[in-house]
């Protein structure tokens, strides 16, 4: 298989007209950044002792992780429910999640005023178990210490595999100027290639430990997301102020997961120009209304329980959002039932999207359109705000391209290019794939 | 009995799939419900004596500014900045008072700060307990030195007190502390009520203080709203208040007398149960896992020998 030839195509890539796009968005985002570290939080946003929580949190945080939670949804599907077939997607989902976490991780470190302190996490006698917080943070910094393990194989068996010829290569490319001479980088890159020979099989032993940890975490912190609102009784409106909240928030990461998955598959075959996996797709797609239906079951069930029916129906602006939220999930699942919307690669797009969209919705609904904390608050994002987001969702999307051009170890990759070698290329990936990952070799040992 | 139920569905809720966890976290907690503690400090402010010559504030601020409720706030129309008008409480301000207009000949004062709460919403959901509530005197205290800022505090205080510095590079949260490092220490007694030249401001213990008040209402039913406002709210609070108005046009909000903090730690603690079920959970999963990959290493050798 071309692995230089392939390689090439990627490195060309990299510096293509929305690499430029997206760094300049996510430079003008670190400039406010930079604003903010210099004159307070207050100087580059609109939050307020009202509005404590700003888009940072309800979008970078809540949001984004659950809709980084494909690699989570996946993984329960293949080692939970044991449904092997969609073992390749498994990757492309890790990758998405490590990203999407990190971003969570940095924007709360714009967010917090005191970042300096957070080391109070790691000091028994300050933790407070009866704190959501504290659980959600312990539990995030956990599962992305866990999806970068659970991706190490991938990289260690690149670098395994990769002739250290082509690394040279790259580096000569990215750094012309600060590359070392020859010789020391070879001895550099050998040690490397051996340390990484010495690590993988002792990692792919316990790595299913891993794995599972990384089902564990996001079940925890994902219901935990919603508990974190649990308090504000006297602040969330009603429609969304529910003992229920923490399944709510769990159930919603969970579809939303799936639905990005779907998503993602769709739209990397669309720009690489190869079939769509309809099969795994239409298989995904058939699980969303399950978990759906419990969802909007318990959202209406709870509602009736505690007398709010006539709230949703009343038509004012929290019903609005409300009825927006609950009808995106409610008619995008719906479309899931058929059989052949299933099966086209444009309705199982609509349908997913409506339910990301739904479901995030659903999300911001809890922490920003419902909470209202009375006398006369107000909060829209300010432009800077929304500017520090967008940069990082860009740096996001820069570190993807770059890390997908180092370490070419995703499905896309091997199936990028003619429509004859999908066949080869996706054996070669599935053998990989069972090196890397415990199903094979764990076990073998 | 609903509760109970709702309560039993959130445990199997955070198992997914793994009901085997209903059974890992065993029993309920002991509900270890709410127990006022009338010894606490607090204070009486009786909004029908107030004067509203805001000294309170100015003494609050000259005695705490080493603890960030320094400065003094310049409002809008002030530009030749002689006036301290702080709009609201704020990161430069711990206390305040308004003045509630119903019309040109009924009005009243009335002084925010701290509630000082019996079951503290901020201190229950601080994640790093910089908000905590000392055991004897009851007092509500914040830590800058362990703070990391989250704001957690201000989402969860029904009656909106903690207060942010947004404007500082190095910012901190700002509140009442019963003046516990600065007046209370070296006076026994807080600023505020120190200074009050009307009497408005009672200082003491909440048993002392509640019956004071309810003395009052009986000796002037009249004059006063029938409810001693911070008894019952949200678990009750050490602050209490008596005034001629109902209290929600006075900006004090109507809050149910279970804590918030308690509905939100019951299912917390139902969920988590000292740590039983997240163990149950990995572990339960990582048996079902670790069985899926030896089927499916079975089927995978099957399948290398075909391809053989
Ligand atoms: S009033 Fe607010 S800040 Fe004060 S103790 Fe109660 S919850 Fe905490
Ligand atoms: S802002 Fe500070 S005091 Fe408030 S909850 Fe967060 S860490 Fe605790
Ligand atoms: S010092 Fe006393 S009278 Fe003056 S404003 Fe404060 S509480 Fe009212």
């Amino acid at each position: 298989m071309g692995h230089s030839e392939e390689y090439q195509k990627l490195e060309g890539k990299i510096f293509t007209k929305s690499f430029f796009i997206l760094l300049s968005v996510v430079l003008l985002g670190f400039y406010f950044v930079g604003v903010r570290y210099v004159k307070g939080i207050g100087a580059v946003s609109n939050m307020s002792d009202g509005y404590p929580w700003g888009i940072w949190i309800t979008y970078d945080v809540a949001t984004g992780t659950a809709i980084a939670c494909g690699g989570y949804a996946v993984a329960i599907l293949v080692y939970i429910r044991n449904r092997m077939q969609y073992h390749p997607m498994i990757r492309s989902a890790i990758l998405t999640s490590m990203f999407g976490y990190g971003l969570a991780g940095f924007s709360v470190m714009v967010d917090l005023g005191r970042p300096w302190n957070a080391y109070n996490f790691f000091i028994p006698s300050k933790w407070q178990a009866n704190s959501a917080m504290f659980e959600v943070a312990l539990c995030v910094m956990a599962y992305s210490t866990v999806l970068i393990l659970e991706f190490l194989p991938a990289i260690l068996t690149s670098i395994e595999k990769s002739k250290w010829e082509r690394m040279n290569a790259i580096r000569n490319w990215l750094h012309p100027k600060i590359a070392p001479d020859k010789k020391t980088m070879e001895d550099k890159l050998e040690m490397v290639r051996l340390g990484a020979l010495w690590l993988n099989p002792r990692l792919n032993k316990v790595l299913i430990f891993f794995i599972v940890l990384g089902i564990t975490l996001p079940t925890m912190h994902q219901s935990s997301l919603g508990s974190l609102l649990l308090i504000a009784s006297t602040k969330l409106h009603p429609l969304w102020h529910t003992g229920f909240l923490p399944l709510l928030f769990l159930l919603n990461c969970v579809f939303i997961g799936y639905s990005i998955a779907i998503l993602e598959s769709i739209i990397s075959s669309y720009s690489f120009k190869r079939p769509f996996e309809i099969e795994e797709l239409s298989g995904l797609a058939g699980l969303i209304p399950f978990v759906t239906v419990i969802w909007l079951t318990v959202v209406i069930g709870d509602l009736s329980y505690r007398g709010q029916i006539h709230a949703a129906l009343k038509g004012d602006f929290y019903s609005g959002w409300f009825m927006t939220e609950f009808l995106l999930v409610g008619c995008g699942s719906l479309i899931l039932f058929v059989k052949k919307c299933r099966r086209s690669a444009r309705w199982l797009f609509i349908s997913a999207s409506m339910i990301v969209l739904g479901g995030a919705l659903y999300r911001f609904n809890v922490y920003l359109i419902g909470f209202n904390p009375g006398q006369g608050w107000k909060y829209f994002p300010s432009f800077a705000e929304v500017m520090i987001t967008v940069g990082i969702v860009a740096l996001e999307i820069l570190g993807y391209k770059v890390f997908v051009a180092l370490f070419p170890v995703l499905p896309n990759m091997d199936l990028h290019g003619a429509h004859k070698k999908k066949g080869h290329a996706k054996k070669h990936k599935g053998s990989e794939a069972d090196k890397t990952l415990p199903a094979g070799e764990a076990h073998a040992h | 009995m609903k509760k109970t139920s709702r309560r039993d569905f959130l445990k199997l809720a955070g198992a997914t799939g793994a009901g085997l966890l209903a059974c890992g976290a065993g029993s309920a907690l002991a509900n270890e419900g709410l127990q006022v503690n009338n010894e606490e400090l607090g204070m009486l402010y009786d909004a029908t004596k107030c004067v509203g010559c805001k000294a309170c504030m100015s003494a609050c601020k000259r005695v705490n500014s080493d603890y960030g409720s320094l400065s003094y706030e310049k409002a809008k129309f002030d530009e030749d900045g002689l006036w301290d008008a702080p709009s609201d409480l704020s990161g430069s301000t711990r206390t305040l008072i308004k003045l509630f207009k119903e019309s040109e000949k009924r009005w009243s004062y009335v002084k925010y700060s701290c509630m000082h709460c019996q079951k503290p919403s901020c201190v229950s959901v601080c994640p790093v307990s910089a908000m905590t509530k000392e055991k004897i005197s009851g007092i509500v205290d914040y830590n800058k030195n362990t703070c990391i800022g989250c704001r957690y505090c201000q989402i969860a205080c029904p009656y909106n007190i903690p207060k942010f510095q947004w404007e500082k590079a190095v910012p901190q949260i700002v509140k009442c502390d019963l003046c516990k490092a600065t007046n209370l220490r070296e006076k026994g007694i807080t600023a505020c009520a120190e200074t009050c030249p009307a009497g408005a401001i009672k200082f003491g213990k909440r048993k002392d203080l509640l019956e004071e008040a309810h003395q009052r209402l009986k000796d002037a039913p009249d004059k006063y709203v029938a409810h001693v406002y911070g008894e019952h709210e949200g678990g009750g609070t050490n602050h209490l208040y008596l005034a001629s108005m109902p209290f929600n046009k006075l900006g004090l909000p109507e809050i149910k007398p279970e804590a918030p903090a308690e509905f939100s730690e019951k299912i917390q603690h139902t969920i988590y149960k000292g740590f039983i079920a997240p163990v149950a959970l990995y572990s339960t999963l990582c048996f079902i896992a670790v069985k899926n990959m030896k089927k499916h290493q079975g089927h995978d050798d099957d399948h290398k020998k075909g391809d053989k």
